[in-house]
């Protein structure tokens, strides 16, 4: 009777639960996609039109908002679940604990990491983006925002268990964002000038191939611990 | 001592520098219906989350088929049906889906799921969502998985919170019907049962001060 189920139905039964709860659950959805745009348009408004300092700090202006925007969809991934005892359930379950971590890291960044891919050519014509740098814009989205959900998700699992965690996370995963907003920005950056931008993508995409295959262990271990 | 489902091995527990137990030794054999007794407070929600391998005990060892549980999860975890205050169940899903989840989670095969929740009365309510529902209905959802579960060992932490007393009556029938298939059942509760009660072994938590 047990242990019947795959690891592969065991990922599609956690991502398609956490995709219904959110989708019931608007609000928590559109929040980080709404964050996302109001900051983005309130920069032409306070710094002004001109186009050439627009263009200058596009890059830059969506890809922290881009960061923001997830940081602030991160507390939802395993903070119901914590206070509902699904959490623990999870923990109990004979399934491995990386697979059900994987997946729910996966769905948060459908429902979080995609709306912003999409609406972000959007928002860069708003900034006066330079011609050739939408392509490498759309490639470090896509590239880079799963690896904001992977490592967000280690800082949300080790505070899960702390009431006020909201600081500490910050604290715990803005510094972990550097990198990757580093290498996107200078990828745009590049692009914008015609230069090939290869380099800087395959480092983004080194940082996704890590985070994909070692952060669901360390986010399983981190959750063990703060539940005990 | 070989033929136990569970042995906890010289558990000690201590929060904010209390001790809540001192090197307690618990050998869980098939058959057993323990009631973990104690005022509030005196951490018998700690023993049985230690017993699930949630929490870690200060000191000592919580053995399955004579193996630590902290190394092998995985097979004890097949065996295991743990409920704590919190049953986790999610508001935004309906009764059906709660229950198909939690099952499908513990690799449980469920072919008949209006069965299942009719055993629980709730026949009727498949498609309310957990938000619509009462307390006592969201436990029972989650206490539906008893009826369904092939699973040895039944940890429960005041499974009767909530829960009227037909309920109650039924639930305690299902213990019996458990022990006697060779499972074991441990609970807390700050009520007696009412029937099996010659069954019944206790464990009594002191509230100390050391």
């Amino acid at each position: 009777m047990t242990n019947s189920i795959s690891y592969s139905q065991t990922f599609f039964n956690v991502l398609l639960r956490d995709l219904k709860v959110a989708i019931r659950n608007k609000g928590d959805v559109l929040n980080p996609l709404v964050f996302f745009v109001i900051v983005i348009t309130l920069f032409p408004l306070a710094i002004g039109s001109d186009p050439q300092v627009l263009t200058r700090i596009a890059p830059g202006v969506i890809w922290v908002a881009a960061l923001l925007s997830a940081l602030l969809s991160l507390e939802r991934l395993f903070k119901n679940d914590h206070s509902d005892g699904s959490l623990e359930q999870m923990l109990l379950s004979p399934q491995p604990l990386f697979i059900m971590v994987l997946a729910k890291v996966i769905a948060h960044w459908l429902l979080t990491g995609i709306p912003i891919i999409v609406i972000a050519p959007l928002l860069a014509v708003l900034l006066h983006l330079e011609q050739d740098a939408y392509g490498a814009l759309m490639l470090t989205l896509l590239l880079g925002t799963p690896v904001l959900s992977f490592i967000g998700a280690i800082g949300v699992a080790l505070t899960v268990g702390i009431r006020k965690g909201g600081v500490l996370l910050s604290l715990l995963v803005l510094p972990l964002y550097i990198p990757v907003l580093i290498f996107a920005t200078g990828a745009i950056e590049t692009a914008a000038l015609g230069m090939p931008y290869n380099g800087h993508l395959a480092i983004i995409a080194a940082l996704l191939v890590g985070t994909l295959t070692l952060t669901p262990f360390a986010i399983g271990a981190a959750l063990r611990v703060s539940t005990n | 001592m070989s033929n136990a489902l569970l042995s906890a091995k010289a558990l000690t527990c201590i929060r904010e520098e209390r001790i809540l137990f001192d090197q307690l030794s618990i050998d869980i054999m098939p058959g057993d219906l323990i009631q973990i007794e104690g005022p509030n407070g005196a951490g018998k929600t700690s023993l049985l989350r230690i017993l699930a391998g949630l929490s870690r005990p200060y000191d000592g060892d919580v053995q399955y088929a004579g193996r630590s549980i902290e190394r092998e999860r995985g097979p004890y975890y097949e065996n295991l049906l743990y409920l704590g205050h919190l049953v986790g169940v999610k508001d935004e899903l309906s009764a059906q889906e709660n229950l198909e989840f939690n099952l499908q989670l513990h690799g449980e095969q469920c072919p008949d799921i209006e069965q299942a929740l009719a055993n629980v009365k709730l026949s009727g309510f498949e498609d309310a969502l957990a938000s619509h529902l009462s307390a006592g209905q969201n436990r029972r959802i989650a206490l539906a998985r008893l009826w369904q579960t092939s699973a040895k060992i039944w940890i429960l932490d005041e499974p009767f919170t909530a829960i009227d007393k037909g309920g109650i009556n039924e639930i305690e029938h299902l213990f019996l019907k458990h022990i006697d298939n060779g499972g074991a059942v441990v609970f807390t509760s700050h009520q007696d049962l009412v029937i099996g009660r010659e069954r019944l072994k206790r464990i009594t938590l002191d509230y100390n001060f050391y």
